[in-house]
């Protein structure tokens, strides 16, 4: 079954084509990463695909909801962490996950799990904007985990993380080891060797058209680098 | 999960099986807003020294010891307003700025929590405002003693705060989207509070006079109690689609 399915999706900002016939589908349970040079319409993707834009034109479905119609029956089973960490800096990671865990009607036993889990339970009560960058980082992987959402859309999500915060948030934003739970993602990354590691379709876009769309193993690093060109 | 109906995990094909409940999410919401408030001191404070400082300006720009009747009222309303427009101004602004629009559109609740949460804390601010506000004004300007007009004065001021807090939130949620939102905020707020300031001074007027003339004008009570209420259903109505793309 198809978690995702997109046929002709475009997206204007004013008379400027942000996305134009973008066309595809990925299956529940697998990772579509998304490569392309600044200003290509990845984040409008991720934008669109979490119900925070609506497309101007083709179709759209989200794990069989049709938007921006059915928006509604997605909400609250889609996790997105964006470049924002959508945190609110005068309160500290513990206020910000307790108030999001409320948001969606899950205990504050979860929130404690997440701050252990991320290394985070000694600087939980101080606020966001005492926190460095990476670590702030860390408490929005765990916002967008909190409600172990079916779909995960990943922006970037390695930004400004050490390698020892890429470890711990790895278990968390990564494929999902539950059959029974499929966890499909959809990751926009810059770094072809990872990206091409995680995906099971590839989807390169250049100025709001795809440019590259196929299996994972069937591309080469050197066809992403091209993107960038 | 109190709050959360229908518990479990929903199937690829399903609605989703959790939504939660409307006073769940508003006291989240609430609580959220009264600590960002309580750390930042960013709308209170600012709304109670604006308000004394009119006072202490009219204080001496009038060059009398003291106003009562329709000037009292006057200047007690429209300072409060001006004082509202500030906390009015920055009711959003940190949900704009830090994200908190797209996480709440994320979660599976009513759009109408926000709204209800925000009004009641732009309620929660003019209240805190008042405590400070009238009895300075009572010290600066007010030649009339408050004391035997105090039942009357709570009442117009509770329907006359409730009319700004819910056409200050209806139009913070839709100036935080502008880009000049600092200015279109108060040019489209100003007009929609004038029936207010008209009413809530209308009521007052009575009651700050030397020679106590009772109770407030209930005419003008009802006048306020319609606004609010008229208001409360457009804005209710409305709101939903102020979020949405």
């Amino acid at each position: 079954m198809a978690a995702l399915e997109l046929e002709g999706l475009a997206r204007y900002y004013g008379e400027r084509e942000a996305l134009s016939g973008v066309s595809l589908s990925l299956a529940a349970g697998q990772t579509l990463v998304v490569f392309g040079p600044n200003g290509a319409g990845k984040t409008t993707l991720l934008r669109v695909l979490a119900t925070l834009l609506r497309p101007h034109a083709g179709s759209v479905r989200v794990l069989d909801a049709s938007l921006p119609r059915d928006a509604w029956a997605v909400r609250g089973r889609i996790g997105l962490l964006g470049h924002e960490p959508l945190l609110y800096r005068e309160l500290t990671a513990r206020e910000n996950l307790r108030f999001h865990a409320r948001l969606h009607g899950v205990g504050d036993e979860r929130v404690r799990e997440l701050l252990e889990a991320l290394a985070m339970s000694a600087r939980a009560s101080e606020p966001l904007r005492t926190l460095s960058r990476g670590m702030v980082q860390r408490v929005a992987v765990a916002r967008a985990v909190l409600h172990e959402p079916e779909l995960l859309l990943l922006d970037e999500p390695h930004a400004n993380l050490d390698p020892a915060a890429v470890e711990l948030v790895a278990p968390l934003i990564g494929a999902g080891t539950d059959p029974t739970r499929p966890r499909t993602r959809v990751i926009i990354s810059h770094d072809p060797s990872r990206g091409l590691a995680e995906a099971d379709l590839v989807l390169g876009l250049r100025a709001g058209r795809a440019a590259l769309l196929r299996a994972a193993d069937e591309v080469a690093s050197d066809e992403i680098a091209e993107l960038y060109t | 999960m109190s709050g959360v109906h229908a518990p479990g995990r929903p199937s690829l094909t399903a609605p989703p099986a959790r939504t939660v409940r409307l006073w769940p999410t508003v006291g989240a919401l609430l609580r959220k807003e009264l600590l960002v408030e309580l750390r930042t001191l960013e709308s209170v404070p600012g709304m109670s020294l604006f308000a004394v400082t009119t006072f202490v300006v009219f204080h001496f720009a009038l060059n009398r010891s003291s106003v009562e009747g329709d000037l009292a009222a006057g200047i007690l309303w429209v300072t409060l307003l001006f004082a509202a427009i500030l906390g009015v101004n920055r009711l959003f602004v940190a949900d704009a700025d830090q994200g908190g629009f797209d996480a709440f559109l994320l979660a599976p609740v009513e759009r109408s929590a926000m709204f209800v949460a925000k009004a009641l804390t732009l309620l929660a601010f003019l209240v805190v405002l008042e405590l400070v506000a009238v009895p300075a004004f009572a010290l600066l300007l007010l030649g009339a003693p408050l004391g035997r007009a105090l039942p009357g004065l709570l009442a117009t001021l509770a329907l006359g705060d409730l009319g700004i807090a819910v056409i200050g939130t209806l139009v913070a949620a839709m100036a935080v989207q502008t880009r000049a939102r600092d200015l279109f905020g108060p040019l489209l707020a100003l007009p929609l509070f004038v029936p207010i300031v008209i009413g809530g001074a209308r009521a007052l007027s009575p009651l700050l006079v030397q020679a106590h003339a009772g109770g407030p004008a209930i005419r003008w009570l009802l006048t306020l109690g319609l606004y609010d209420l008229v208001f409360g259903l457009i804005a209710y109505a409305l709101f939903d689609f102020l979020l949405e793309d």
